[in-house]
């Protein structure tokens, strides 16, 4: 298959990008989307043209949330349920002109290239992220029973990759469904109730700080989500959200 | 070189908990005086960290991503063992031992498989008091499955996605950790040296990835969890980014490098499908459960497979070979990985071979399918199904799957003793980057029990063992001689590898020495394939060094230098591997040298010759590697044939 990239190039945070083109030809269907832009790069190292081109990747099997392409105006491409790396030529048309783009959001500024700084999602979770359970003197696992229905919700919302393509499809560069799915995700199993929430507010009012937008219930990061992360996850954080308001769990920090 | 496993006194069951009563403790208040360096944020990593951390030690962490979140423990899919008994089957921290050790072909450390089954419990308390969604039955209790190598259901698991999940839980401990302020976070900083001082391991050089500058820490004790060397093989089911280097520069530094040659290779992989390809992806060893194995009898039938002009479904019930139910009529198609892939490689070898490459056989479901219905398979089996037609675009239910073998862990890595210390005293290793715990071949779900062992339950205790002395020695400093020259010494290869100035890619590069160690250092090696594989890697290393190109400059984010780096140092491991694979005149687990096998082609080991780890000594970029021996005494396992028939 043949193709025509239009790739964003950006030297560093504070240069200016711009869409560079390369053609492409002999790509096979059944090879990935970054495996076809290692074949540009192997070309461009080769001819001496221009430096590879820089985007993030790693596990290339959908689970480590570290690619993230917009391509042809979609996070992860055309392809529904699956991350960039996932994605292969054969739902590309051969002779097809391809537009790819970095994340673009406020809080995920980009580093060079396709590369954006996604560290803002480690700070969300930072502020409240997790359960508080130290190493040791924990009770015995079966203790604390979670009925099924609650555990397998919690999957549910467990499963999100942290790529940030919610981020990148939404309009307000929103991240109410990656922290509506960690805050589900704790503040469904009875462990994490202690802090459930505290860690609503915290998280909120962090993203708020980061620069990310609000919701503005377009669903967006639903529709592109590649773990199929589903919108519930952002009603139950705006319960908890209402919950502290008037809960009994608010506590000065 | 002394290899003092320091194995502790006393009935192995009584072992640990003697270390822990008589080993030394630092107190609260001094606690935050000593700092330690991390590298590496996955299972073993991240959760020490967030230990120490939890203890009050001052933590510095490292990790190459831009998250500790993608390390590469988190595409771990089966599950976790622990000898919890919940199913009361039969289990108890013996049996899981035993399994482990006897999986495991009897080379590895007594000692130490024993505390790993110890504390395996603890560690599934720990995770669901983090809030790790494990799989449940309809009574709120903890559910398990069973796996390769054992008798017993002790498998916890979180859908296919169990070490995601555990990873999460341990991220999130970090994250916790890093709120406090006790760890401080280093995210796309890779490691390049470590620094030495009067003998103990004193600090690391890192690269910041996205400057290209170089950046020194100290500290008065540095742990690597970086993972294994898979990717010496360039196709594999690591991750892209995974690497040896972090281990290799603190074997060329001094610490002793373990049994590399004990590379385990999975049988059921979504094969290759063009030179283009990247990295392989694993298919779930449970659906050899009910698939069947096969390639077509005919060698004209492969052929036309191969050319496209015939499928699967046109080969006649008598046309095809159950090559695997043909040769092992007692296991069939669940005969162990190492049998499955060798076999797998054999048939294709022999020109029977299955799919454009030829370098695939046939797992098919259609007598399941008939047997049990579309929608019992459908509900076993139906996210690897789907997993399988989004990469190979064909439909499982209707054709049969086509898999092959690939690299998937490695059992070798910087040789620890009982306290995961290296031979460097104050440099510790944990997780798949240590050799410890699994022998020549590792089971299945215990990879992930290693590495959160490593680090919930283990370090923490031996780590304040060392470090209760250090509170006289102060805070270290990153300056001096030690630090000058590594950094010195970073900059100076950074720079010859830039100025090579060549024509070929380092891809390039890495992929020919994949086809060399997957060809003749893979599967089944012999005297023969290795002396080729070792004359085949100088051959390309000496071309390596002049004719590779790196575009673009250190002192920036640069992948292509990353690549060189690591590759560079791939080259060395690789020259290692295949030492000791030579010098190990044994069949032993993954490790299968084709002169030592039985009549019906098992492994056959060597007891009273290799009962031995092989801890290898650096003596130079160009010098052969110097091997010291630590004997394995069993004083508790009774030492048996392992039997497939």
């Amino acid at each position: 298959m043949k193709f025509t990239l239009h790739i964003w190039r950006q030297e560093n945070a504070r240069a200016k990008g711009h869409f560079e083109t390369y053609e492409i030809d002999n790509i096979s269907a059944d090879c990935s989307f970054l495996e076809m832009l290692d074949q540009l790069n192997e070309k461009l190292i080769n001819d001496k043209i221009a430096h590879p081109v820089c985007f993030d990747n790693d596990c290339r099997e959908g689970i480590c949330g570290m690619c993230g392409l917009y391509i042809n105006g979609r996070p992860h491409g055309n392809d529904d349920g699956v991350t960039t790396c996932q994605l292969h030529m054969r739902h590309f048309h051969d002779g097809d002109e391809i537009w790819v783009e970095p994340w673009r959001a406020k809080a995920f500024p980009i580093i060079k290239d396709l590369v954006v700084d996604r560290t803002a999602f480690d700070k969300i979770i930072q502020a409240g992220g997790y359960i508080s359970a130290t190493t040791g003197g924990v009770p015995d696992a079966n203790n604390i029973l979670v009925p099924k229905h609650i555990a397998d919700q919690a999957m549910d919302a467990a499963a999100c990759i942290g790529c940030g393509a919610c981020v990148a499809a939404c309009k307000n560069a929103s991240a109410m469904l990656f922290v509506g799915a960690k805050v589900s995700h704790l503040n469904l199993l009875p462990q994490g109730q202690p802090e459930a929430l505290d860690r609503a507010r915290k998280m909120i009012i962090k993203m708020d700080e980061l620069g990310f937008g609000g919701c503005t219930n377009t669903y967006a990061c639903e529709a592109e989500c590649p773990k199929q992360i589903k919108r519930q996850n952002i009603a139950r954080l705006n319960r908890q959200w209402i919950g502290q308001m008037f809960g009994r769990d608010r506590r000065e920090d | 070189m002394i290899l003092d496993s320091k194995i502790p006194e006393g009935p192995l069951s009584q072992k640990w908990t003697n270390y822990k009563a008589a080993q030394k403790l630092v107190n609260p208040a001094n606690k935050r005086k000593l700092d330690i360096i991390v590298v590496g944020t996955g299972l073993a990593g991240a959760s020490a960290a967030a230990s120490f951390g939890a203890l009050g030690f001052h933590v510095d962490i490292f990790c190459i991503q831009d998250s500790p979140r993608r390390a590469h423990s988190i595409a771990a899919q089966g599950g976790i063992n622990a000898a919890k008994n919940y199913q009361n089957d039969g289990d108890s921290v013996e049996r899981l031992f035993k399994d482990t050790i006897k999986g495991g072909d009897y080379r590895a450390r007594e000692a130490n498989v024993y505390r790993l089954a110890e504390v395996s419990g603890d560690i599934i308390d720990q995770c669901v008091a983090q809030g790790v969604p494990f799989a449940r039955d309809y009574s709120g209790l903890l559910d398990n499955r069973s796996f390769g190598g054992a008798q017993v259901s002790r498998t916890f698991y979180a859908r296919g996605q169990t070490g995601q999940q555990l990873l999460l839980g341990a991220y999130g401990a970090l994250s916790r950790e890093i709120a406090r302020g006790t760890v401080v976070l280093h995210e796309r900083h890779e490691m390049m040296d470590l620094v030495i001082k009067d003998g103990r391991a004193r600090g690391i050089i890192v690269r910041n990835l996205v400057t290209g500058e170089l950046e020194r820490y100290a500290a008065h004790a540095v742990v690597v969890a970086t993972g294994g060397y898979g990717n010496v093989y360039y196709l594999s089911t690591n991750a892209m980014n995974s690497n040896g280097s972090a281990a290799w520069v603190c074997h060329r530094r001094g610490a002793a490098f373990a049994n590399p040659c004990y590379v385990q290779i999975h049988p059921t992989c979504i094969p290759v499908h063009g030179d283009y390809q990247s990295k392989l992806t694993l298919m779930s060893e449970s659906l050899r459960n009910d698939g069947r194995i096969w390639v077509p009898k005919k060698k004209e039938d492969a052929e036309a497979i191969r050319r496209g002009e015939k499928t699967a479904l046109d080969i006649a019930e008598e046309d095809r070979d159950y090559y695997l139910e043909r040769r092992y009529p007692a296991f069939g198609n669940l005969v162990p990985r190492d049998v499955a892939s060798r076999a797998a490689k054999e048939r294709c070898d022999a020109g029977y071979g299955v799919g454009p490459t030829g370098l695939a056989v046939y797992l098919d479901f259609a007598d399941a399918i008939k047997r049990l219905g579309r929608d019992v398979v459908e509900q076993k089996y139906g996210n690897l199904f789907q997993m399988y037609q989004k990469i190979v675009d064909v439909d499982p239910y209707e054709y049969p799957m086509m898999i092959y073998p690939a690299v998937h862990y490695t059992m070798g890595g910087l040789w620890v003793d009982y306290e995961l210390q290296t031979t460097i005293p104050g440099l510790f290793a944990a997780g798949e980057a240590n050799f410890s715990d699994h022998g020549a071949n590792r089971l299945g779900a215990s990879a992930l029990m290693q590495g959160l062992a490593d680090g919930y339950f283990v370090l923490p205790y031996t780590m304040q063992n060392y470090l209760a002395d250090q509170i006289y020695v102060g805070k270290i400093k990153a300056e001096g001689p030690e630090f000058d020259e590594a950094e010195a010494n970073v900059r100076a290869r950074m720079d010859s590898l830039m100025n090579i100035q060549g024509q070929h890619s380092v891809d390039h590069y890495h992929k020919a020495l994949g086809r060399i160690m997957w060809e003749y250092c893979g599967m089944a090696r012999s005297k023969e394939s290795l002396a080729t594989a070792k004359e085949k890697i100088a051959e390309l290393e000496a071309d390596f060094y002049q004719h590779v190109f790196i575009p673009g400059k250190a002192a920036e984010m640069n992948p292509e230098l990353e690549k060189a780096y690591r590759l560079e140092d791939y080259f060395e491991l690789a020259r290692l591997i295949v030492d000791d694979a030579t010098q190990r005149e044994e069949s032993c687990g993954g490790h299968f040298r084709i002169e030592h096998q039985t009549e019906d082609g098992e492994t056959l080991r060597d007891d009273d010759n290799f009962m031995f780890v092989a801890a290898w000594e650096y003596q130079g970029h160009d010098k052969p590697e110097v091997m010291h021996k630590e004997e394995l005494n069993y004083e508790h396992i009774q030492i048996v044939k392992r039997n497939y028939k």
